[in-house]
């Protein structure tokens, strides 16, 4: 595993944690080092506990593990919240001037560093700067030169004048030399520099960065934690390409906005969580049926109902595969990293075009409020490709007409797929209605043709599975007989749990599955294994379910459903208890 | 299409099954004259239609259209709007889907004023479930499920419509035919949210209001010295339960609609082959 260096920050909602974890992720990450983030919200006691923690490596890190070396707290709860984590050596930075801090307690081995950060910070202009000057002294306990920490501030505080950065600059110093001259302890860490250019950004960013890259225009939504990042991520930037952001009175309008700009022959999306998803699911039979293409994305939270909204499960996905009345193809791609969330929100834009249905983006919370370091051309737009299906003009349109001169929007074709004529080209007059149609789009109760527009409605997802990969990304030793399957943001602490597994000499096959429907035909490497373990963040195992299913194979389920990601030494020890357990046979 | 639209490019070959007598065709008649009178074809129309009978109108109608689902027409009409200001969008309904099902829609719509016109088959009855309660019939009107009648208080949707910031509002009556034409007209041409609540009776479900109490209970505005533009004679005359009025009752000269406000003018459809040429200035950003 990386020699990595594990840093938090934490105290009450309100404390700027969020603010300063970020300026110190951004410091390492233009420090050529990469950086992978995660943040703690309350959930054992009542109050307001935030953390926000980073864990830094000059090799890739993509997991958060059950450890903390530098510790700013804030509050004594932040202390406790993270015992577990916390080992001998641990330094723990805090403010005893601080009334609720004059008791703290430190726990024993570790290094408790008073530091005055609130005199400090008023020394340098400001008493809110004193989270700054906790950076300051963090930098020199990690010996991180304290000129790395001046460009992220640059970059937070440039826009309001250089005066505050000087400030901010100057609260830095501080609390490096108080660190400097009141203690002398040894510290191990040594966050050496690299050259290496890197972007840091988070799961939402990415899906949104996707979407432009894409050629979306049109996105409507509805606040909702964990997604609005989305859409506060598209506001501001979608204009420069023409494109608009709406705020709907709730999910259900954002659906049908976002439905209504799709059917205008506009790229199209809307993002939520699980209760959103809920309410779009009243108009997802519409979208289908009426053969829309649109993107959908669900950055899953806790469920049920209001749930743990700061939580992380993958508790939505027989929602997305089966929510609505009725039966009706749809798509469900689930992105594995957040550098995945940009390419498979692009995907999912060319699949919902291509095959006229609404594809699903399954997201989650991990995925959605990490920031990840990435080399920039993990994200070479270069790459982009945009296919946008069977699109019929004014000079094709005669192709798709009845002897009438009337436009079929839904007709009958071997592969499945329709004609699209957007609002404007001359002779492609057309409805689409949510009730049972014919080839013209008008609505029938004949027999045949209902079972003629069903069949063809599914021909899609035949001519989908023949022309699209519904790849999958393996890590691993392929030839090991203990296979190890997950979809979704676990894929990074399952890599790093290889590691650990490696050193116990445990072999592992890795599948990381980024395709819930349709998706790869996992049979073989299923039957052919000795074991499988399907890992994911839910009570019942709704992917080992469909493993299952497919392989006609009893598989062993590792599941996570307490809120909190997979950490890559915990997720390592399950995977090998779990091995040792009995074959499944019920 | 040609310059010579005629109103009846707009009609699909599809037979309404609309109840013989029905008030919706002549709401629909209307419609179609009014988008041939204002210059437009079913090539650049949308039509979103919501549920119920009035839903069926996208059917009978010829232009490009949606039937969606019950209650959310506005939000569609809306988001197609957005995305294609070169196109003329109507969107319809009836009591039930715009002022029950779709009430939230209904004030969120007002207040966006998205230039597209919103017509309300009004029968005050749910006839395509076959005689239930609206939210517009009256308190004592007694229907299979209000045996005794609601007992609560009609909505009163221009009332609605104003609180909720209306910048057009009117009511008209689908036997009126020019004159329904004219109002329906009068809305396309609205820059801004145009609402058009139109009696359109109910034969088989609804003998309380009918075609004769309205022909002799409405009073036609254009007869009257009411002034549209003054927003007190408008909340005066909507407030009015004593009477039922037909006409532009308000309708606020100085409008913006949300395209106008929002600077949107770009047909979304449009998009180049790849990511925009400076997309990695997006990626740049995040150093």
């Amino acid at each position: 595993m990386p020699a990595d260096f594990n840093w938090a920050i934490g105290g009450e909602a309100g404390d700027g944690i969020d603010s300063t974890g970020k300026i110190f992720a951004q410091a390492l990450s233009r420090a050529g080092r990469h950086v992978f983030t995660s943040k703690d919200f309350a959930s054992r006691i009542r109050g307001g506990y935030t953390a926000y923690k980073v864990r830094t490596s000059v090799d890739p890190v993509q997991s958060v593990v059950d450890r903390l070396d530098v510790l700013i707290a804030l509050t004594q709860r932040t202390i406790d919240e993270n015992l577990d984590e916390l080992h001998e050596g641990s330094v723990i930075i805090y403010d005893g001037e601080r009334t609720t801090m004059q008791d703290v307690e430190i726990p024993e081995g570790m290094i408790g560093l008073d530091v005055p950060l609130k005199s400090l910070a008023e020394e340098a202009g400001g008493a809110i700067m004193r989270n700054v000057v906790a950076l300051g002294a963090a930098c020199e306990v990690s010996n991180f030169p304290i000129e790395n920490l001046d460009s992220a501030l640059e970059k937070r505080f440039g826009s309001k004048g250089q005066k505050l950065v000087d400030n901010n600059k100057e609260a830095a110093r501080k609390g490096r030399d108080y660190v400097a001259e009141n203690y002398d302890h040894d510290y191990d860490y040594d966050l050496e520099t690299t050259d290496n250019d890197y972007v840091l950004l988070n799961g939402d960013e990415a899906i949104g960065m996707g979407a432009l890259a894409a050629g979306c225009r049109f996105y409507a939504g509805y606040p909702i934690t964990p997604a609005t990042n989305v859409m506060e991520y598209l506001t501001g930037r979608i204009e420069r390409y023409g494109g608009h952001v709406v705020q709907a009175e709730d999910e259900l309008a954002a659906i049908n906005l976002a439905l209504g700009a799709a059917r205008a022959g506009a790229r199209s999306m809307t993002a939520t969580s699980g209760p959103g998803i809920d309410l779009m699911t009243e108009t997802f039979g519409l979208v289908a049926t009426s053969e829309t293409p649109l993107v959908i994305v669900d950055v899953m939270r806790s469920g049920p109902s209001t749930g743990m909204p700061t939580k992380q499960e993958q508790g939505d996905l027989n929602q997305l595969l089966y929510g609505g009345h009725g039966e009706v193809p749809r798509f469900v791609v689930a992105p594995t990293t957040v550098s995945e969330c940009f390419w498979k929100t692009v995907e999912a834009f060319n699949l919902a075009e291509k095959y006229q249905l609404p594809v699903y983006v399954a997201a989650d919370l991990a995925l959605a409020v990490t920031e990840q370091t990435f080399p920039p051309e993990a994200f070479d737009m270069e790459r982009v490709e945009i296919d946008r299906g069977l699109v019929v003009d004014g000079d094709s349109i005669g192709e798709w007409q009845n002897e009438k001169g009337q436009f079929k929007p839904h007709a009958l074709t071997e592969d499945g797929i329709s004609p699209r004529a957007f609002p404007g080209v001359d002779g492609g007059a057309h409805m689409s209605t949510g009730l049972e149609h014919d080839e013209l789009g008008r609505r029938t109760e004949d027999t045949d043709m209902r079972v003629e527009q069903v069949d063809k409605r599914n021909r899609k997802v035949q001519t989908a599975q023949e022309r699209e990969d519904w790849d999958y990304r393996e890590f691993g030793n392929s030839e090991s007989g203990n296979l190890v399957i997950s979809w979704g943001s676990n894929e990074g602490a399952m890599v790093e749990a290889m590691e650990y597994l490696d050193e116990e000499g445990v072999d592992v096959r890795f599948i990381s599955v980024p395709y819930i429907f349709p998706r790869p035909d996992l049979s073989e490497e299923i039957n052919d294994a000795d074991q499988v373990i399907v890992v994911e963040c839910n009570n019942t195992g709704q992917f080992a379910d469909l493993l299952e299913r497919d392989a006609l194979r009893r598989v062993k389920r590792v599941n996570k459903y307490d809120g909190v990601r997979f950490k890559a030494d915990e997720l390592a020890s399950q995977i090998e208890k779990t091995l040792r357990q009995e074959e499944v046979t019920a | 299409m040609s310059s010579q639209v005629r109103f009846t490019d707009f009609k699909s070959d599809k037979q309404p099954t609309w109840c013989p007598g029905c008030g919706d065709f002549g709401t629909m008649n209307g419609m179609m004259k009014a988008l041939a009178e204002t210059g437009n074809d079913p090539d650049n129309t949308f039509v979103v239609a919501g549920i119920g009978c009035s839903g069926k109108i996208g059917t009978y109608m010829h232009s490009y259209a949606l039937h969606g689902v019950h209650g959310r027409a506005l939000p569609v009409g809306a988001g197609v709007k957005m995305a294609r200001p070169d196109l003329e969008v109507m969107v319809a309904g009836g009591d039930g889907d715009g002022y029950s099902i779709g009430a939230g829609h209904f004030v969120h719509a007002v207040r966006r004023n998205v230039d597209m016109t919103y017509v309300v088959m009004d029968n005050r009855i749910y006839g395509l479930t076959k005689g239930q309660a609206s939210p517009t019939s009256r308190e004592d009107f007694q229907t299979s499920t209000t045996p005794e009648g609601p007992k609560q208080p009609p909505v009163n949707p221009m009332a609605l419509a104003l609180a909720a910031g209306a910048t057009f509002i009117a009511q008209s009556f689908s036997s009126d035919a020019l004159r329904h034409q004219e109002i329906v007209q009068q809305a396309i041409e609205h820059d801004g949210f145009g609402f058009v609540n139109v009696f359109s009776p109910c034969v088989t479900f609804n003998d309380v209001d009918t075609y004769d109490y309205f022909r002799d209970s409405l009073v036609d505005l254009a007869d009257t010295d009411h002034d549209p533009t003054d927003f007190d004679a408008a909340k005066e005359k909507i407030l009015d339960a004593s009477k039922e009025y037909m006409g532009v009752i308000y309708q606020d000269e100085e409008s913006v609609s949300y395209e106008q406000q929002h600077g949107l003018t770009e047909n979304m459809a449009e998009i180049p082959d790849g990511a925009p040429e400076d997309a990695m200035d997006l990626v740049r950003e995040f150093y």
